[in-house]
């Protein structure tokens, strides 16, 4: 974890459990059942510095409180940004809320994305479904910083045209020569004139260098192991891939034990991941 | 290798015990220690000598536990019963902070941190090495409980070495016991010989020094050593129980797919039992409560089991839907990824998940077992990613 500057923390230590409340500036919806909420710091502080890939606890008052990637600009961190898929209570109970509206954050917790590492090599970005939000704060820094990258490639697949997360951003970014973007649906009507398929398919067509690229990958088991799959057929390393693991999260500081998956700790250990690191657990049913 | 403040070991009369319990309330301790209460022995607040279970043992086996009257009036005559210290280090419930809403402001107060100290007495060497093993997740880990931290720093401890190993007991597999070596206050060897009923007294701390020296003791002379170290002699020899802990993290993880889990499975209830009794087992979960209005709102952190399906419940479902995978998560966890985690196991031979189990599910047989399977059970290929 990034070593937290006083004036932009939201997490301390004494009170590990304590949520820090920060003000709602907006939400806006992204699909049916996603949303993207946008919070100013909490009193007394500017900034909330993060890393690509790490998540914070949001809490919402009396309800509860779940575990939810960062899906903002690590350059721009005044304001601290989640794309949240509404599926319980809580995300329910946050997708209410309106500006001004206080909410609680704990965090940043966890691994990132290995942006550093990945400079001088080809990138490419494999995301499913909602696993593209915490992919967007790496590929906006790589954007910021793209002349430290080769070939940066982005593999999107969603059920149907509908869950299409970012849609405006990713017209944005297919739209750039710097930049190749592949968006694919499992299934869809004839109205869609894009591509058909699960994400797997399109990386044998996928243009980036296999012995240099580095992989990051997010989204369900399934899609991320045949996705592995397709990687090593092409010749991509073990070693040159990572992923972001979901587990329940009470804690976030490796206590509660919920995140366990074999010996790692979702929210200390991880939740990113190089693939050869977790490879024995993740091939592992109901580990 | 013992932890001890010197050499030196002392005579604590047995009519003298007393003084030592009365010292340490005296300095504002709570005094917790062995009592008998619904057929078992179990820890709580102890006001007297005359509340410990005088003259009373405990018959243990796979499902079973009874308290039986012995022959002589032992103080600690027994092993160990369902409670464990991690309910007090670590207390079942705890709040962690309440909070106020009102006008679009949120006032959070947190739980203030605990000052009531405590004083342990009759911990035995596998529960001292489970503390141990607490205090590496709750103190020595990346992050730390402080609320865990502050009650630990607070706690007296009094060890007592076993004079006799339990039916389930299997300390010395783990390496654990039962002489205490290390981690007490004050580590006390009960002797009863010739009409003669004493503690042999090691001091382990400064502090275990400053209470004993107000207690009225001689030192102990080498017939009385020796009567001490036959006492842990006999507990040595009477334990039965073992568990082959060679390899045993390799072990485990080459094993995730042995057909064996379905067996255990077939008879574990998933009830939890196993991990409550645990003296390490630390799963907890959050419970966030607000009152009718919404206007007040309570964190609570309470003690979960991975045998629920609570525990791994993402959205979609449980990770570890099935019985199989769940004790196979307890297990593994305790006697394998635990090493990778924590760098020691999480078992310490103590024998309450095998008595407190109530199909009587025994951990050493199911390592046995294992181990005996895995030569005729074939794992995958590598590199294969069927298993979905």
């Amino acid at each position: 974890m990034k070593p937290m500057h006083e004036e932009t923390a939201t997490f301390a230590t004494a009170a590990p459990m304590t949520p820090i409340f920060c003000r709602v500036l907006k939400t806006r919806p992204e699909t049916h059942d996603t949303f993207t909420m946008e919070f100013e710091p909490p009193e007394g502080a500017h900034a909330f510095a993060f890393a690509p890939g790490q998540f914070n606890m949001l809490y919402a008052f009396g309800v509860g409180e779940v575990p939810i990637s960062i899906s903002g600009d690590p350059d721009d961190p005044q304001t601290l940004i989640h794309t949240i898929r509404e599926v319980g209570a809580v995300t329910h109970a946050l997708r209410a809320m309106k500006s001004g509206d206080l909410a609680g954050v704990r965090g940043p917790f966890g691994t990132s994305w290995p942006i550093e590492e990945a400079a001088g090599r080809d990138v490419v970005i494999v995301a499913g479904g909602i696993g593209l939000a915490p992919l967007r704060p790496a590929i906006y820094s790589i954007l910021s910083h793209r002349e430290n990258y080769g070939r940066v490639v982005l593999l999107y697949g969603t059920r149907n045209p509908d869950d299409i997360l970012f849609r405006k951003e990713l017209e944005g970014w297919r739209a750039r020569l710097d930049l190749s973007v592949h968006v694919t649906v499992d299934r869809a009507l004839e109205t869609w004139r894009g591509s058909v398929g699960v994400v797997t398919t399109i990386i044998p067509r996928a243009r980036f260098e296999n012995s240099n690229a580095l992989v990051m990958i997010c989204g369900p088991e399934a899609m991320m192991r045949f996705t592995i799959l397709e990687l090593q057929n092409r010749g991509v390393g073990l070693d040159q891939i990572y992923v972001s693991a979901e587990r329940n999260m009470k804690c976030a500081i490796g206590l509660c034990g919920h995140c366990q998956m074999g010996s790692e700790f979702i929210c200390k250990d991880g939740p990113v991941f190089r693939f050869d690191r977790v490879q024995r657990f993740l091939e592992i049913r109901e580990i | 290798m013992t932890d001890r403040l010197h050499d030196q070991e002392y005579i604590l009369d047995r009519d003298h015990l007393q003084d030592l319990l009365d010292t340490l309330r005296n300095s504002g301790r709570r005094v917790i220690g062995p009592v008998l209460r619904d057929g078992a022995i179990v820890y709580d607040d102890l006001a007297s000598v005359k509340n410990l279970p005088i003259g009373r043992t405990d018959i243990q086996e796979r499902g079973l536990y009874r308290v039986m009257h012995r022959e002589d009036q032992a103080l600690f005559g027994y092993n160990v019963g369902p409670h464990s210290w991690k309910k007090f280090l670590s207390p079942p419930r705890t709040r962690l902070w309440q909070g106020d809403r009102s006008s679009g402001m949120v006032q959070i107060s947190n739980e203030p941190p605990e000052t009531q100290k405590m004083a342990f007495i009759g911990v035995r060497s596998c529960e001292l090495h489970a503390i141990a093993i607490q205090d590496r997740v709750f103190i020595q880990s990346e992050f730390t409980s402080p609320p865990y931290q502050a009650r630990r720093e607070q706690t007296f401890i009094v060890a007592v070495n076993c004079g006799q190993a339990g039916g389930t007991c299997f300390c010395m597999s783990m390496k654990t016991g039962p002489q205490a070596t290390r981690g007490f206050d004050l580590a006390l060897t009960e002797v009863i010989e010739n009409g003669r009923h004493y503690f042999v007294v090691e001091v382990g701390t400064e502090a275990g020094m400053t209470v004993f020296e107000q207690l009225p003791h001689t030192v102990a002379g080498e017939a009385q050593k020796s009567a001490a170290e036959s006492a842990v002699a006999a507990a040595t020899a009477q334990m039965h129980r073992q568990m082959d802990t060679s390899d045993i993290k390799d072990l485990l993880y080459r094993n995730y797919r042995n057909p064996r889990w379905d067996d255990v499975a077939s008879r574990c209830l998933a009830c939890a039992n196993c991990t409550m009794v645990c003296p390490t087992c630390f799963c907890s979960t959050v419970e966030d409560t607000t009152n009718l209005k919404g206007d007040h709102a309570e964190r609570w952190q309470r003690w979960d089991s991975c045998f629920t399906m609570d525990l791994s419940y993402i959205h979609g479902g449980s990770v570890r839907a099935s019985t199989r995978s769940r004790y196979r998560q307890w297990m593994t966890h305790k006697l394998a990824t635990w090493i990778d985690q924590f760098g020691t196991s999480g078992c310490v031979g103590c024998g309450r998940c095998i008595s407190w189990c109530p199909v009587g599910i025994d951990i050493t047989e199911e390592v046995r077992a294992i181990r005996k399977s895995e030569e005729s059970f074939l794992p995958p290929t590598e590199g294969h990613h069927g298993d979905t």
